[in-house]
């Protein structure tokens, strides 16, 4: 699975005094809530099924924590693909991480891998297509927005609601799965976990970025719609005047 | 110029609300704007450039021919709709729909492709960007040409909590129009004659039907949080399972459904579907109460969208606070229960 080091963002999101980046310095990192989900999907159908859970990331040196979290929680194998701190677009990216599953399946210590876990969009960017562009430039069918996900034999049955409908996706393996939070809920890290997650030794790769033909040229905090809340009052004794606001605002039948 | 833009029907035959947004930003017609887009709010516009010639709209549907929504496609500026009816391609499957943007594209010579940023536009316009190695812009507020294959762009980060200033530099601009914006009604399109209609029957392949979707009838059944108009919601400070009785009972009462904080579905206190947020649903009520949530900006992110909103908390200085419109403050398992009681004497 795919995962990737975003600021971790509190009540508040502060940018840098350049206006092109988050504001980190008081906040730690994370990944996104999707991609927690992946790593424990993974997780749990290795342990069902067999196999080994590799967990990857492209980012900063740094990122090899996110990579600890994951094997703390049970993946087996970590990948840094490691970048000089640059931001990357979803071409670059995708690029890389069709690499690295290449570099795999070349290897020949196996057949390579037969399930890609992405989350739906990352946190930061929310580009949405990531793993899309992974799976067509391998020509590995893809499902995204997933929120229930089989695997049978050689066949992955995986569901989404679209518009209050289900939608139900089915193909076969290897192919390349975008999760939504909610498919599941992750666990916490065991404490030997953690220690064998310190311990683990990760695969390194440097990649070469590349230009995306989209260019950020600045971040800014929208406008605040809203000022401060009119109070109507403390506790039940405020009843009324909340019931005579319904009223005013049409929402009593 | 043409833009073509992916139109999405909801189950009636009717234009889906979101790709009204998206027709909105892809209205090469629209007047130019000035200024800052995304903070005074006007209406999204690819303009045709300051001496372009009229913009053509075309619009991809995937329906039947004689269901077309036509009316409220030349209302919304489309001069050529595109139809793939469903003898050619029946039913949702993201790399063929992509592979009709793309011929459609080529066929109207294209400058720009603009899809709604739902789950389905957002995952078609990923595989059209695939397909042909072009980037895609997601998220977009507004976008406006600034020279020939280069675009000024402010999209979404975060969800909506941040803005980013972007150029894009393709041909054709690939876009998803941000679906939860606040940037109020879009402007009326200069009226429209019914637009032309073209049939087009894509030349597939296996690949391109190898994902197909298998639709399964309605689950649940009653209101939706999505579109409910009213949603009580309950966070941390509901206490527990046991204590979202009394929401569910007002909500009943309203006429709505509750809605809850990402603390309560990963305590398992309710299901991932009753979140709202960043990463749960976005709710676009006429009222949101919200009962024990703090107000954190990836809640909010799901709720800003609110007619109004109103706290219910036990902390004046809640980050709520300065986010609802109303505030009640003190216990909500005194307050809700006390409610419920006055709205069933109102009867
Ligand atoms: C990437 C990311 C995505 C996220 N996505 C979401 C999302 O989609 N949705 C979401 O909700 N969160 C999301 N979160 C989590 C979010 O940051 C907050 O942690 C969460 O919303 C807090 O939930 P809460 O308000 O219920 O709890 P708290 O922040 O703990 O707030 C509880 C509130 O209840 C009040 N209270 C306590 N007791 C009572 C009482 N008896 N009566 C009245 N008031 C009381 C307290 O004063 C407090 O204000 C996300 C976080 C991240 C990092
Ligand atoms: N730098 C990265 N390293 C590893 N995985 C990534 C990276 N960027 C994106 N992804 C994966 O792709 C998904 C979709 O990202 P995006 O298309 O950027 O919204 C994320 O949820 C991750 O699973």
């Amino acid at each position: 699975m795919c995962v990737k080091r975003v600021p971790q963002v509190g009540g508040r999101i502060v940018i840098t005094p350049d206006g092109q980046d988050v504001e980190t310095r008081m906040s730690g990192f994370a990944i996104s809530p999707h991609e927690e989900c992946a790593v424990e999907e993974a997780v749990r159908l290795t342990q069902r099924l067999g196999g080994t859970a590799t967990v990857l990331t492209l980012g900063p040196p740094a990122a090899a924590e996110q990579l600890r979290d994951a094997l703390a929680i049970g993946a087996g194998h970590g990948i840094l693909l490691e970048t000089d701190g640059r931001e990357w677009g979803p071409i670059a990216t995708a690029a890389a991480i069709t690499d690295a599953v290449r570099r795999k399946a070349a290897a020949g210590d196996s057949l390579g891998y037969d399930l890609l876990l992405f989350g739906n969009e990352a946190a930061d960017t929310g580009d949405y297509q990531v793993g899309v562009r992974v799976a067509e430039s391998l020509g590995w069918p893809c499902a995204t927005g997933i929120k229930h996900l089989e695997v049978d034999g050689a066949t992955v049955r995986a569901r989404r609601e679209y518009r209050g409908t289900g939608e139900t996706f089915e193909f076969g393996l290897p192919a390349v799965i975008s999760v939504k939070e909610g498919i599941n809920l992750p666990r916490y890290p065991s404490l030997p976990g953690r220690l064998r997650a310190k311990r683990a030794v990760l695969e390194q790769h440097q990649p070469q970025w590349s230009a995306d033909g989209l260019r950020k040229t600045g971040l800014r905090v929208p406008a605040e719609r809203r000022q401060q809340a009119t109070v109507l009052g403390s506790g039940p004794d405020a009843v009324p005047a909340l019931v005579q606001l319904l009223d005013e605002l049409g929402v009593l039948r | 110029m043409t833009v073509l833009c992916l139109v999405e029907l909801d189950a009636g035959g009717t234009v889906a609300a979101a790709s009204l947004r998206g027709l909105s930003l892809a209205r090469a017609h629209a007047s130019a704007t000035t200024g800052d887009p995304a903070d005074s709010a006007p209406p999204p516009t690819i303009p045709s450039g300051p001496s372009g010639p009229s913009g053509q709209l075309a619009a991809a549907v995937f329906g039947a021919v004689d269901q077309l929504p036509l009316g409220t496609l030349g209302g919304a500026g489309v001069s050529d709709v595109c139809a793939v009816p469903p003898q050619y391609l029946d039913g949702y499957a993201p790399r063929a729909w992509a592979r009709v943007l793309a011929e459609l594209t080529a066929r109207h010579n294209a400058t720009a492709v603009v899809a709604a940023a739902t789950d389905r536009g957002s995952e078609v316009m990923a595989w059209l960007g695939a397909i042909t190695g072009k980037p895609v812009a997601a998220n977009c507020l507004s976008a406006q040409r600034s020279g020939d294959g280069m675009y000024q762009l402010v999209r979404q980060r975060w969800a909506g909590l941040l803005l980013e200033d972007a150029i894009l530099e393709s041909s054709p601009a690939l876009l998803t129009a941000a679906t939860d914006a606040d940037l109020g009604e879009p402007a009326a399109p200069p009226p429209m004659a019914e637009p032309a209609v073209h049939l087009h029957r894509p030349g597939l392949t296996e690949a391109d039907l190898a994902v197909r979707a298998t639709e399964t009838a309605d689950e649940g059944g009653g209101v939706s949080l999505a579109t409910a108009r009213v949603v009580v919601g309950g966070g941390r400070g509901v206490g527990g399972p046991d204590g979202f009785a009394p929401l569910e009972e007002l909500a009943g009462l309203l006429g709505g459904v509750v809605g809850v904080s990402r603390v309560v579905t990963s305590q398992g206190w309710r299901p991932h579907t009753m979140q709202v947020g960043q990463t749960g649903t976005k709710i676009t009520p006429e009222l949101y109460l919200a009962c024990g949530i703090s107000g954190a900006i990836q809640h909010m992110a799901g709720c800003g969208s609110a007619k109004h909103i109103v706290a219910v908390n036990t902390d004046p200085a809640a980050p709520i606070m300065s986010r609802a419109d109303y505030a009640v403050i003190g216990d909500l398992a005194e307050i809700i229960p006390a409610l419920v009681a006055a709205l069933k004497e109102r009867g």
